[in-house]
């Protein structure tokens, strides 16, 4: 096998290519080769890439890693989480783990399954979005994926349909021989007026130093509601990539929460546009870092139509020599008139060599727009910890307690209350 | 109990407190007075183990123990206890969780079983009566939008449920009205006892009508300049401070 990144993943992928899920339609495998030959080009993405400034992949680059072969041997994994016991579907080191889902008796209109399935069958209706060629300068992580992804998640509500139990999707690695590249596509479909709710775990057995790469396809028709908690809590030595790209029509919402906790280094690209007229988008996140932890959270949400609203509110924490980035861009576009926009990114440092850069930006080209952004950077409030101390609570303790206090906002209007305190528990658990 | 002797502390290189010498006994109530700027606050803060206040000379005891090398959290389980002048505004922090921290976190420090939930909301509910709180400065946030009142009826809320062997209050009547004086003061009574002594850090005579101190101390420039009982915060009302000035060429004479 070649040495670094790029020339392992090449090798690798000709061993597996014909192994590929679908790998009978013509059509994919020839976009699968024309996203590798794009990757083969572009390698990963450089720094001198405004989108990717604050994070340098050079230590990326001399790795190798290898593309996920045979099914994992089922991993002994805890996947309980508190409020979230419906449909599930698990994905470990790349591959559906059909023994750890719970496909069975599916709500009506619900269809949920593994994307590596169906593909063994007709694939046409899912043609337009896995046929897709990743052409920006910031898009190697998506050329990589749209190349080798080996399976992913398939959703859809029928129109009009509530899904009342919450979907469990989890994406876990687990240890093997050597450092795998696992690559999975979702493709999401909320249709008119239909209503789910999403809960998004990652997750890793015994630390192992994976790369899993993610990209999400998501689309809410007319009215449609998504509520979307994203949880990344992968174990301390791997590498999570994600990338999320949702469509919201006339009226839709989409609620989203999400973590960041784990992962020597995550990266996640949320990409919303705001097609349709009235649509929503309620975003709150935050990261937690600690140890040498680096995790860059990038929003980017497109006003293409009139009276559509967003208000994003990020909070990050950054400990030891960790480094956190955030850039959240709203873009309202010429015509998107009666726009209401907010992002807010509030910051913490727990340390003297910890870093966190942050970048709001409004790009607003309409003219009936309200529109607020801020960030900051801060410290614990010194009179808030002696005061806490004064009352008898240990330094540690009441930094902890303080700390949280930050963050869990971010977790406030999660539903239902037991998934709620759970994500409590998790923020707290990492102080 | 509390032996402060000869304390000199300074702030940024500024001398705050110059030579501080204060004995409190079990059940006494002592009140100290003076001017802004005496270092009234200052001794507090120091006292409660604040940041950024340096002794440069002097000693304060806590039965026997240097209390000065104890950090915060340390003093507060061994019994000392500050009301602030400007309580902290904390939020997201639930004000009972917060509590329930604290006591358990001073227990847990003394050795003594821990409260269960149940356990606490049974003395909390106990202590609001007796103060004529409403428990619903209770699922707040500490201090967070309370009103200068609330805070300081938090703060003597606080010092209920902790029962500290000590408390220092600093300054609690600023920023009071008389209705809500009465209500902190009340509070301050109730909880009296043989055990517990005071140490009431005020401005104003006023409180002090509803507080009645065993001793009354003027801290002027940094030292304590006169002693004497409850009469001398009468005196102290209807002369004002001007009088201390004599007082004070007097001390630095001496010193």
């Amino acid at each position: 096998m070649s040495e670094g990144f790029v020339h392992s993943l090449l090798d690798d992928f000709k061993r597996v290519e014909a192994g590929l899920p679908g790998a009978a339609h013509p059509w994919l495998q020839q976009a699968r080769r024309e996203n590798l030959e794009a990757f083969a080009q572009s390698g990963l993405p450089s720094s001198r890439h405004e989108l990717w400034k604050y994070t340098v992949l050079h230590a990326l680059d001399k790795r190798s890693f290898a593309l996920p072969r045979a099914a994992a041997a089922p991993a002994d994994l805890d996947l309980a989480l508190a409020g979230v016991d419906g449909p599930r579907l698990v994905f470990v080191n790349g591959r559906f783990e059909a023994s750890l889902s719970r496909l069975g008796d599916l709500p009506e209109g619900l269809s949920l399954r593994s994307l590596g399935v169906a593909l063994q069958g007709e694939a046409e209706p899912l043609r337009f979005q896995l046929s897709r060629l990743f052409g920006e300068g910031d898009e190697g992580f998506a050329r990589l994926n749209a190349a080798c992804a080996s399976d992913g998640v398939l959703l859809r509500v029928a129109a009009g349909t509530r899904v009342a139990p919450p979907v469990h999707l989890v994406f876990a690695g687990s240890a093997v021989e050597v450092d795998l590249a696992w690559h999975l596509r979702n493709l999401i479909e909320i249709e008119d007026g239909a209503e789910l709710s999403l809960v998004e775990h990652w997750l890793d057995v015994a630390t192992p130093a994976h790369l899993g790469n993610v990209i999400g396809h998501v689309n809410l028709g007319r009215d449609a509601r998504l509520a979307w908690v994203r949880v990344q809590a992968s174990g301390a030595t791997s590498l999570s990539i994600a990338r999320n790209e949702v469509a919201l029509a006339e009226g839709a919402t989409l609620v989203f929460t999400g973590l960041d906790l784990g992962a020597a280094l995550a990266r996640h690209d949320l990409l919303v546009k705001l097609n349709g007229q009235g649509a929503r988008f309620e975003a709150a996140g935050a990261f937690l870092l600690g140890d040498r932890q680096h995790g860059d959270t990038r929003l980017e949400i497109r006003h293409e139509a009139p009276g559509a609203a967003c208000d994003v509110r990020w909070r990050g924490v950054a400990d030891d020599k960790a480094r956190g980035v955030f850039n959240g861009t709203i873009h309202v576009a010429p015509g998107a008139d009666g726009t209401a926009a907010q992002l807010s990114s509030r910051n913490l440092l727990l340390s003297s060599s910890a870093e966190i850069d942050t970048r709001p930006v409004l790009e607003i080209h309409a003219d009936d727009v309200t529109a607020a952004h801020g960030a900051t950077v801060g410290q614990l409030d010194e009179q808030a910890l002696f005061y806490l101390r004064t009352r008898g609570i240990a330094q540690a303790e009441a930094r902890a307690m303080l700390t949280l206090a930050f963050v869990r906002e971010a977790v406030e209007r999660v539903e239902p209350e037991p998934l709620r305190e759970a994500l409590a528990a998790m923020l707290a658990a990492k102080l | 109990m509390l032996k402060i002797t000869n304390l000199h502390a300074s702030v940024a290189g500024t001398p705050i407190l110059k030579g501080i010498s204060l004995t409190v006994k079990p059940g006494e109530v002592h009140a100290i007075m003076g001017p802004n700027g005496a270092g009234k606050s200052t001794l507090g803060h120091v006292l409660a183990g604040r940041d950024g206040y340096e002794v440069s000379e002097g000693s304060v005891t806590w039965d026997g123990q240097d209390l000065l090398a104890l950090e915060p959290e340390a003093r507060a389980a061994a019994g000392l206890f500050l009301a602030f002048q400007y309580p902290v505004e904390i939020p997201g922090v639930n004000n009972t969780y917060f509590l329930r921290t604290a006591l358990n976190a001073q227990r847990r420090a003394r050795g003594e079983q821990e409260l269960d939930s149940m356990q606490f909301l049974k003395l909390v509910r106990e202590k609001l009566s007796v103060l004529h709180i409403s428990d619903e400065l209770l699922h707040r946030a500490v201090n967070e939008g309370f009103s200068g009142g609330e805070k300081k009826r938090n703060e003597i809320f606080q010092m209920a449920v902790l029962e500290p062997r000590l408390a220092i209050l600093d300054e609690t009547d600023s920023g009071l009205d008389i209705d809500a004086l009465k209500t902190v003061a009340e509070g301050v009574n109730a909880l009296r006892s043989p055990q517990r002594a005071f140490v009431v850090i005020t401005h104003y005579q006023r409180l002090l009508d509803h507080i009645v101190p065993d001793f009354v101390h003027v801290l002027a420039d940094g030292r304590i300049v006169e002693s004497g009982d409850k009469d001398l915060a009468l005196r102290l009302e209807k002369e004002g401070y001007a009088w201390l000035a004599e007082r004070r060429r007097e001390s630095e004479a001496l010193a």
